[in-house]
This record gives C-alpha cells, sequence and structure tokens, in this order.
C-alpha cells in the first residue's frame, strides 16, 4: 500500500502499476456525465473550461445527501464506461488521472498510453466507506445538475486500486 | 403504525444495511477467494475489493448512512390478495408516502429526472416509483420494494432466444450478458432470470427473481439445476469482485418462468449489484392503514 499526495506528479504516474493499492490524500475534482457532456462540448467549441485539465484528477461520482454533521453523504464511484465517449478528448487537453470502477474501451486506453494518464479504480458501491476520507466540498461549476454538479474534494487516506498504468497495463485485460 | 410508516421504515432500514441472506453470500464470496483463489493477482484483489465492501457495510450501520450513494429507483412489486378490502387507491398513497418519508429521512439521492431524453430535469425528490400490481390468493397485500441502482440495471438484457435451444442456450446467453457487464455493475452480482411470458413479462420476472431470499432456489428440480448450471458457468468467466480477476463473480441465480407461446423463449437477466438492497412489509386485513 502506497501513500501518495494529489495532484499526483508525472513521476508518481510512471511509478504505478495494475493491481498496486494506494491511499490518495489532497484535491481531486468530481464530475460524471453531464459534466463529461458539457466540458467536452466546451473543448469543441474553443470555449473557456471552468477548471483546469493540466495534470488534474477526475473522481466519475455523484454523492447523496450529507447528514448533518457531515461534509457530504455517500460518494462511491460511478461506472466510468458511461465517460468513454469524452475522455480521451479531456486526457488530450491534460487530465492525468481518473478515477471510476469497471472497464474502459480501446480509445480510453489508447489515451491513457498516449498521454502517459492513469485510471484507478475506487471500490464499486461503498459510499460510506469513501464519505469517511472526504474532508472538505467546494463547488466549482454547472451548481444546476444537483449530484451530478461539479465539485472540489479534499480528501484524505482515499482508498483505491491501479486499474489501468500509464503503460496500459491493466487489471481487466485476461 | 400506518401502512405508509411501515413502508418508510423498511426502506431507512433498507439503504443502509443489508438482509442476512445477501450478507451471507458477500462472507462466502470472501471465504471462496481465500480457498480457491488463493494468491493470483485477481483473487488478492478481489479480496481486498470484498473487505472494502464489508467495511464499508460496517460504517454505513454505524453512521446510518446509505451504503451506497446511488439509492437507486423505488421498484415496488404489490402482491393484492383476492380477499383484500384495502383499496388500491389506498395502496399506491402509502406507496408514494412511505417512499418520501424514507427519500427525506435518510438522505436518498436524488437520482430521478422527469423525461429520459431531453432536459432530464431532476424530480428533487427521488419519485415517482415505478409500481407493478399482481393479483394473488388470500387477504394480505404484500409490497416489496427494491432500490435499484443503475450502474447495474444499465448492465440488464432480454433476449428472444430460439424455442429449440433449451437449458444449453439459456446458460450461453446469461454467460454472454454478464461477460458484456464485465466490471460495470459492481461485481460480485445477484443475478435475476426471467424466462417465458412476452420480452416485457420475461423483465418483470427477472426483477420478482431478484426479490426472493437468496438462500432458498426454485422449487422445481429442473430450475433449481438450471439455476446452478448457469451459476457454475458464471464462475468460470473470471471477472470476479471489482472486475478484478478471481473465481466469485456472482453471487446467486434465481429464476422465476411462465408459460410462453411455442416460436419463442423469452429470455431476461437482471443483473444487481452486491447492494442487493430490498425491504418487504406485509399488510393483514384489518391492520392501520
Amino acid at each position: 500500500m502506497r501513500n501518495l499526495k494529489l495532484p499526483l506528479s508525472r513521476e508518481d504516474i510512471a511509478s504505478l502499476s495494475a493491481y498496486e493499492q494506494v491511499m490518495l490524500s489532497g484535491k481531486l475534482y468530481v464530475g460524471r456525465d453531464q459534466v463529461h457532456r458539457l466540458l467536452f462540448g466546451m473543448i469543441e467549441g474553443n470555449e473557456q473550461l471552468p477548471i483546469d485539465l493540466k495534470g488534474a484528477t477526475i473522481y466519475y461520482m455523484g454523492p447523496s445527501p450529507a447528514p448533518e454533521g457531515m461534509v457530504i453523504g455517500a460518494c462511491g464511484p460511478t461506472t466510468s464506461a458511461r465517460m468513454d465517449p469524452f475522455s480521451p478528448t479531456l486526457l488530450d487537453r491534460g487530465l492525468a488521472v481518473m478515477i471510476g470502477k469497471g472497464p474502459r474501451s480501446q480509445a480510453v486506453c489508447e489515451a491513457i498510453v498516449r498521454n502517459k494518464a492513469l485510471y484507478l479504480q475506487a471500490f464499486g458501491g461503498c459510499g460510506a466507506l469513501y464519505a469517511q476520507a472526504v474532508k472538505k466540498v467546494t463547488p466549482i461549476a454547472f451548481g444546476e445538475l444537483g449530484p451530478e454538479a461539479l465539485i472540489e474534494l479534499e480528501v484524505e487516506d482515499f482508498p483505491v486500486i491501479v486499474a489501468i498504468d500509464s503503460r496500459g497495463g491493466s487489471v481487466f485485460s485476461r | 403504525m400506518n401502512l405508509a410508516e411501515r413502508i418508510r421504515d423498511a426502506l431507512m432500514y433498507a439503504v443502509v444495511e443489508l438482509d442476512e441472506d445477501v450478507l451471507g453470500r458477500i462472507a462466502w464470496a470472501r471465504t471462496q477467494e481465500e480457498q480457491l483463489g488463493g494468491g493470483s493477482t485477481g483473487s488478492t484483489a478481489s479480496r481486498a475489493v470484498l473487505d472494502a465492501i464489508l467495511k464499508n457495510l460496517e460504517i454505513a450501520k454505524e453512521k446510518r448512512l446509505p451504503m451506497c450513494q446511488d439509492t437507486g429507483l423505488f421498484l415496488v412489486f404489490v402482491d393484492v390478495g383476492k380477499e383484500s378490502t384495502l383499496p388500491l387507491g389506498k395502496i399506491e398513497e402509502a406507496i408514494h408516502h412511505g417512499c418520501l418519508a424514507a427519500v427525506e429521512a435518510s438522505y436518498y439521492r436524488r437520482s430521478v429526472v422527469e423525461e429520459p431524453v431531453f432536459a432530464r430535469k431532476n424530480t428533487k425528490n427521488n419519485m415517482p416509483p415505478a409500481i407493478y400490481y399482481n393479483v394473488v390468493e388470500g387477504s394480505d397485500v404484500t409490497i416489496q420494494i427494491l432500490l435499484k441502482g443503475f450502474g447495474s440495471e444499465n448492465c440488464s438484457s432480454v433476449r428472444m432466444l430460439n424455442p429449440t435451444g433449451g437449458a444449453e442456450a439459456v446458460i450461453k446467453a446469461v454467460g454472454e450478458i454478464v461477460t458484456l457487464a464485465g466490471g460495470k455493475p459492481c461485481p460480485p452480482i445477484f443475478i435475476g432470470v426471467g424466462l417465458g411470458g412476452t420480452m416485457d413479462r420475461a423483465a418483470y420476472l427477472s426483477k420478482r427473481a431478484l426479490l426472493r431470499d437468496v438462500r432458498v432456489a426454485h422449487s422445481d428440480g429442473q430450475y433449481r439445476q438450471l439455476e446452478e448450471d448457469i451459476l457454475a458457468h458464471v464462475q468460470t468467466l473470471g471477472i470476479g469482485s471489482g472486475g478484478m480477476g478471481g473465481v466469485i463473480t456472482a453471487l446467486s441465480v434465481a429464476i422465476e418462468a411462465e408459460p410462453t407461446h411455442i416460436a419463442g423463449m423469452p429470455l431476461a437477466v437482471s443483473i444487481n449489484c452486491w447492494a442487493d438492497r430490498k425491504a418487504k412489509v406485509v399488510y393483514k386485513e384489518g391492520e392501520d392503514a
């Protein structure tokens, strides 16, 4: 088990291999289906993005409401494959790390290798577990999307497994 | 407590804690990975996934937090006894009130949109539930609710098989559907299989199959064997917990079957994630409605 600080450095990313377990601490962005559709549209239309994708981490997630005394509710990963049509474009724009669950398309795998990026898998369905790792939530954009809005999280000891490494090594290829 | 309050309480429990039958299968998967998977990378990663699931369930229980942020779509199955004097309107009202109260009290995520294609505007209260009514013998009204997550629902599928295909065609088709699902639906999964009827009836039956206590096999010997054969086949696919590889991909297979047409063998497969969340309320004649 390795402990790493977000955003991950190029050296960190290069040093990780499929199946490795990692604890992340630091800041990451959260965005899922609609955020991807919107960011993709902005890139296509040469518009200014609400976040800088260079070296950024995006976690595919939509939280349940925060009970009193907590900063967030259950917040486990959603299925990454639905982001596949958009991810290569985001990776080519500098996105470094994606966190979600489940396999990715061939095009995403190629874009990961091309950009020396990384795909991490969070534990699917473990919303309560991840709620313990979130220390702070900051709204960033698209607030009208409710649970699908673009937000920033500050996390501590956020557990993941390397699913597709920067060389294309994958836990899904059997 | 009236019917709406009983539904609310059952839903408040179901979003936080799993029933014993489901917990038993998750523990079984953990043991199987240890005994059969040994030190392989896939099995080791699968064990890490199962350990995270078990820890997650402990935290959810302690904090009374939904175990998963996808608190699902309310899928409601109402079996109305022929002799029941409870009006259907009253039943539907209790379901709506019970669901709404649980959404508020247990911090359900607002995951429902008004229409599927265009604006997809959030209803902001998880309403409406999808309700099926069914007439049965007796006077009880049995209300069963699945909190159906959509990571797994997106992997569910229908096939219109050849009527001469037999058990072999069924096993092969389920295997293909589960292979296509891979690590997407949060495996280890529960598999509900609907056979017979029409395309829509098979889909309905596949959901009803998910309602059954996972410790209980089909009452008919041939279908019980088919459940076992499908499960054995699915375990050979090597998907494993979290799609990481390993020896256990599915936790159970349940089949519901009914009469069909001479020209067809409709098959539907409903996939549920390990977070197989179910609520059940039985209303007896004369109780507080």
